[in-house]
C-alpha cells in the first residue's frame, strides 16, 4: 500500500491542458525524483497534491494520500493535512518567508495550529526543529527576522516549517535551484538525513538530472504534462532507452565542440606555482613574456584585458549617526590578464565577489584601488565620455533572459541599443542591416526584428541578449551566469552558440558562474574566487580534476556529476 | 532604529526650514505693501512710513526673516493685518474645529475602507467584490459637497437628528459640538474611504500573490487566517502612506465642506486671508500646515518602522 497514489491525473487551467494522465506512486520512506524541463507540469503535480492550485484549475483522476481522496477532500480536511502530514519546501528561499514575522513565529505557527499545544511548548519544539536543520537557538534565536539570514539559512527555516510535525510526505520543489553548489550539497544532505530519520517519503522536484540521480530511489520523467518514463533511477539512467531520457541526459552533459586555446591565462606554465591555498597574491601578469603564438589572426601580443591589483571596498553598515562598521572588501587585490579569443571562467560561491569584479571590468563600478586595461588602454577613473570606445569592445550578457529587456521595445530597438557607443552613428538602413546580421549570427531570423520580447521563449531571449552583446563586434563579452536560468536542452544550444561565436568571431569570454559543468564545457582557463581573492587558477580541466585550494575543492566536491551519480546508483541498486 | 528615526527627524526639520524660506520669500516678492494695505488707500505717506518702521518692514531681508522665524518658534506669529488680533488666537480658534473634524473623518474613512478593501480582496472577482468596488468607484467620482447636501437633507432636514450647519463651540458642551461635526466628517470621509478601500484592496491582492502566502497556506493555515495574520501587515505600507496624505488634505483642504456646513474652520480662514491680503495670516497658516505635513510624515515613517522590521536597522 503506497502512501501517495496518483492515477490518471489530468489538470486543465481554463481550457489549457497542463497535465495528462499522470501516474505516480510513492511509498513511505521512499525518495521519488520528478524531473522535467520548465512547463512540464512538475510543480503543478505537487500543487495538486497540496490542493494549492490556482482557482481556475480543474483536476480529474485520482489522488490518494494515506487513505484520503485528495481531489474530493474538503478545504478543512486539506488544512489538516497540509503542514501536518504533508510538508512542502519551495524554490525561492529569499521570498518564501514572511518578511514582517520572526522565524520563531513562522515555525511555531504551524505547530500551534495543528497540535494546539501551549505557546511555550510550541516554542520549545520550534527550537528543537530549528536546531535540527542547523540553526541552533544559541546562534539563531527565534526572534530573528528572515532578512537577517542568508539564502541558505532561510531555506533551512522553510525546511524546518515543512518538517516541524514530522510529515509523512515531504514535497521539495526545486529546493536548491536558487542556491550555490556548496549550499546545495548541504541542503540536499539535510533533506536526505531528515527523510532517513523519520521514514518520510520525499517527492523531489528538479530540472537537474544529476541532483535527482544522487537523491532519488525512483524517478519519473515528465514532458509537456505527460509521464515519459518512470522507474528505478539506476536502470533508467544507465540504459537511457527512452529517447527523451537520452536527450535530457546528453543535454545535461553537453560539451560544445571547440578548439581550446592551447596557452594558459598568464603566459607561464599551466599551473602557477604557489597560488593554491596560500594567500600570496599572484604577481601581475607580464603578457609580453607570453611564449605562445597568438591565435585567430590576432597579430600582436598586447593582452585584451589586464587587471592589476584590483580592490573594491564597500562602506560598512552605519552603526549610529557617526559610526560605521569596517568596510567590506568585496574584491581583494585581484590580478589577471586575458588574451584575445580566450574563454575564461570565473567561478566561486555566491557572495565571493565575482559579480563585483565583473562590474568593475565593465566600468559599471569604480575600483577602490588597482587598474584595468582593455587593449592597453586604462579604464579606471575615466569619465563616461572617454569610455565610449572601450564600451564598444566589451559587452555583457546577463542571467535573466526575462528581466533584461524592456517589454515595450521592439527587438530592433533592443538589439541596436549598444550602437550608440559607436563613433559614427549608423543610418536607419545600416542599423537594420547590423541588427539583421546579429540576429542571423545567433540563429534567429532577421524578420524577428519587428517582434517584442514576450513573443520569444527563454532560450530565444537569451539569444537576443547575445545578439545585443555582439552587435558592436566586441572583443570581450562578460557573461554573468548566462545559462543558469535555462532548461538543460536550451542550455546546451546556448553553450554551442557561445562556442561557435568564440570560434567564428574570436570573441573572448569571461564567464561568471557557480556551475562547474558550464565552466568545463565552454572555457579554456578558470579562476576560482573565494572571499574576494582569486585562490586558484589554471587550465579548466586540470583545476577541476585536481583542485588544490580548499575553496576549489569544496566547489568541485559539491558539484553534482551525472556520470558519477549514475555509477554510484548502479552500485547501490545493482 | 534610532539612526533611522534621527535621519527622518533631520529630514523633517530641513523641510521646515526650506519651506519657511520659500514662504517668506514668495510673500516678499508679491506686490503690495502690508502697511499701506492696513491703513487703506487714503492714508498719508508719513503714516504709512511710521507703521512700516513699527512693523520693521525697512530692515534687511535676513533680519526680518530671522525675526519672523524666531517669533514662530516662540509661537508668536504676529498680528493679523485685518483683524488686529494675534494670529495665534485666530488660528487656534479655527484649529479646535478643523483638527477634530479631520481626525473624525480620517477615523471614519479608515474604519470603512480597510475592512471593505480586505473583504473585496478576499472575494476577488466575485459579486461582493464587484459591488463594493463599484460603490468605491462612485465614492471617488461624486464630489463631497453633493454627499454633504444629501446628508443634510436626510439627517438634518428629514430625520432632524443633527443640526444642518454651524458650530456651537466646544464650550456649549461635548455632545452638541460633536454632533455638529458628524455630518461634515461623514461627507469628508466617504470619498477618502473610497480611495483608501481601493488602495487596500490592490495592496492586499499584491501581497496575496507573494511566495510567503503560499508558504503559510502550505503550513495548513486556512485562507482567512493567512489573510489576517500574514497578508494584512505586509499590505499596510501603501495604506498608511495614503492615510498620511489624506490627513493633511483633511486638515486644510476642506473649504467647500466648511462652507456647506457653515463651519469656522482653517480652510475658510486661509481663503479669507488670501482675499484680504492678510499676508501674515497666510504665512502663519501655511507654515502651520507645513509643520503638520512634516509631523504626519514623521508618524508615517514611524509606522513603517513598526510594520516592517527591515527598516529597523540592526545595531
Amino acid at each position: 500500500m503506497s502512501l501517495l497514489e496518483i492515477e490518471n491525473l489530468s489538470l486543465n487551467i481554463g481550457s489549457t491542458p497542463i497535465l495528462k494522465d499522470i501516474d505516480l506512486t510513492l511509498a513511505q520512506g521512499e525518495v521519488m525524483g520528478l524531473v522535467g524541463e520548465s512547463g512540464s507540469g512538475k510543480s503543478m503535480t505537487a500543487l495538486t497534491v497540496m490542493q494549492l492550485l490556482p482557482d481556475a484549475a480543474k483536476a480529474s483522476g485520482k489522488v490518494r494520500f494515506d487513505g484520503t481522496d485528495i481531489l474530493r477532500a474538503s478545504e478543512d480536511q486539506m488544512c489538516r493535512l497540509r503542514g501536518d502530514d504533508i510538508g512542502m519546501v519551495f524554490q525561492e528561499p529569499m521570498t518564501a518567508l514572511n518578511p514582517v514575522k520572526t522565524i520563531g513565529e513562522q515555525v511555531s505557527e504551524g505547530i500551534r495550529w495543528h497540535t494546539r499545544v501551549s505557546r511555550a511548548e510550541a516554542e520549545e519544539r520550534t527550537r528543537r526543529i530549528l536546531g535540527r536543520v542547523g540553526l541552533p537557538a544559541a546562534k539563531f534565536p527565534l526572534s530573528r527576522y528572515p532578512h537577517e539570514l542568508s539564502g541558505g539559512q532561510r531555506q533551512r527555516v522553510v525546511i524546518a516549517i515543512a518538517c516541524a510535525l514530522n510529515p509523512k510526505l515531504l514535497i521539495a520543489d526545486e529546493p536548491t535551484t536558487a542556491l550555490d553548489v556548496v549550499l546545495q550539497a548541504q541542503i540536499l544532505d539535510l533533506l536526505r538525513d531528515l527523510v532517513a530519520e523519520n521514514r518520510m517519503a520525499l517527492l523531489l522536484i528538479s530540472h537537474d538530472l544529476a541532483v535527482v540521480t544522487e537523491m532519488a530511489d525512483r524517478i519519473t520523467i515528465l514532458r509537456h504534462g505527460e509521464v515519459m518514463e518512470a522507474g528505478e533511477t539506476a536502470p533508467i539512467l544507465s540504459a537511457q532507452s527512452h529517447p527523451y531520457t537520452r536527450q535530457l541526459a546528453r543535454a545535461s552533459m553537453h560539451v560544445p565542440a571547440r578548439h581550446p586555446l592551447p596557452s594558459p591565462l598568464w603566459g607561464g606554465s599551466a599551473r602557477s606555482a604557489g597560488v593554491g591555498v596560500s594567500s600570496v597574491s599572484v604577481p601581475p601578469p607580464r603578457p609580453t613574456l607570453s611564449t605562445d603564438p597568438p591565435h585567430k589572426g590576432e597579430g600582436n601580443a598586447v593582452p585584451l584585458l589586464c587587471v592589476e591589483n584590483l580592490t573594491r571596498d564597500y562602506p560598512g553598515r552605519r552603526l549610529s549617526l557617526f559610526r560605521r562598521a569596517a568596510p567590506t572588501r568585496a574584491v581583494d587585490d585581484v590580478s589577471f590578464s586575458m588574451r584575445p579569443g580566450q574563454s575564461v571562467a570565473l567561478v566561486g560561491r555566491s557572495g565571493c565577489g565575482k559579480s563585483t569584479l565583473a562590474r568593475m571590468i565593465l566600468a559599471l563600478d569604480r575600483p577602490t584601488s588597482g587598474a584595468i586595461h582593455l587593449l592597453g588602454k586604462e579604464l579606471t577613473g575615466k569619465p563616461e565620455a572617454e569610455l565610449k570606445p572601450a564600451r564598444r569592445n566589451m559587452q555583457v550578457v546577463f542571467q535573466d533572459p526575462y528581466g533584461s529587456f524592456d517589454p515595450r521595445h521592439s527587438v530592433e530597438r533592443l538589439v541596436a541599443e549598444p550602437l550608440h557607443v559607436l563613433e559614427k552613428q549608423p543610418s536607419g538602413a545600416e542599423r537594420r542591416e547590423l541588427v539583421a546580421r546579429a540576429l542571423h549570427e545567433v540563429g534567429l531570423q532577421p524578420s524577428d526584428m519587428g517582434k517584442y520580447p514576450h513573443e520569444f521563449s527563454g532560450g530565444q531571449r537569451q539569444r537576443l541578449s547575445i545578439a545585443r552583446a555582439i552587435i558592436t563586434r566586441p572583443r570581450l563579452v562578460v557573461a554573468d551566469e548566462p545559462v543558469s536560468a535555462l532548461d538543460v536542452s536550451i542550455r546546451a544550444q546556448i553553450l554551442d552558440l557561445f562556442a561557435d561565436l568564440n570560434q567564428r568571431l574570436g570573441i573572448a569570454y569571461l564567464f561568471i558562474t557557480h556551475d562547474l559543468t558550464v565552466a568545463r564545457a565552454i572555457t579554456d582557463d578558470v579562476m576560482v574566487m573565494h572571499e574576494g581573492r582569486i585562490v586558484e587558477r589554471g587550465r579548466t580541466g586540470e583545476v577541476l580534476d585536481n583542485p588544490q585550494s580548499e575553496a576549489a575543492k569544496a566547489l568541485v566536491s559539491a558539484t553534482p556529476d551525472l556520470r558519477r551519480a549514475i555509477a554510484r546508483r548502479l552500485q547501490e541498486q545493482g | 532604529m534610532t539612526a533611522y528615526l534621527v535621519k527622518r527627524l533631520i529630514a523633517g526639520l530641513a523641510t521646515l526650514v526650506a519651506a519657511s524660506i520659500v514662504v517668506f520669500g514668495v510673500l516678499e516678492v508679491v506686490p503690495g505693501d502690508p502697511a499701506r494695505l492696513m491703513l487703506g488707500m487714503n492714508a498719508s505717506a508719513e503714516t504709512v512710513q511710521v507703521l512700516r518702521d513699527q512693523m520693521g518692514l525697512d530692515q534687511p531681508l535676513a533680519v526680518r526673516y530671522l525675526d519672523w522665524a524666531s517669533g514662530m518658534l516662540a509661537l508668536d506669529f504676529g498680528k493679523s493685518y485685518t483683524y488686529s488680533v494675534p494670529v495665534l488666537e485666530l488660528v487656534s480658534e479655527r484649529l479646535v474645529v478643523s483638527l477634530p473634524l479631520a481626525l473624525i473623518a480620517l477615523a471614519l474613512s479608515t474604519l470603512i475602507a480597510i475592512p471593505v478593501g480586505i473583504f473585496s480582496a478576499a472575494r476577488r472577482g466575485q459579486t461582493a467584490d464587484t459591488i463594493s468596488m463599484g460603490a468605491a468607484q462612485i465614492g471617488v467620482a461624486v464630489p463631497n459637497f453633493w454627499f454633504a447636501l444629501l446628508l443634510i437633507y436626510v439627517f438634518a432636514v428629514w430625520l432632524r437628528l443633527v443640526p444642518a450647519g454651524g458650530f456651537p463651540g466646544w464650550e456649549s458642551g461635548f455632545w452638541p459640538a460633536l454632533k455638529s461635526l458628524l455630518l461634515p466628517a461623514i461627507a469628508l470621509a466617504l470619498p477618502q474611504a473610497a480611495i483608501l478601500a481601493r488602495v487596500t484592496r490592490s495592496a492586499m491582492l499584491d501581497v496575496m500573490s507573494e511566495d510567503y502566502i503560499r508558504t503559510a497556506r502550505a503550513k495548513g493555515m486556512p485562507r482567512r487566517h493567512v489573510l489576517w495574520r500574514h497578508a494584512l501587515r505586509n499590505a499596510m505600507i501603501p495604506v498608511v502612506t495614503i492615510m498620511g496624505l489624506q490627513f493633511t488634505f483633511l486638515l486644510a483642504g476642506t473649504i467647500i465642506i466648511e462652507n456647506v456646513f457653515y463651519l469656522p474652520g482653517l480652510g475658510r480662514l486661509i481663503f479669507q486671508a488670501i482675499t484680504q491680503r492678510d499676508l501674515i495670516v497666510v504665512e502663519s497658516v501655511v507654515m502651520l500646515l507645513v509643520a503638520a505635513v512634516v509631523l504626519v510624515n514623521f508618524l508615517v515613517d514611524l509606522s513603517y518602522a513598526a510594520i516592517d522590521p527591515r527598516l529597523r536597522a540592526r545595531q
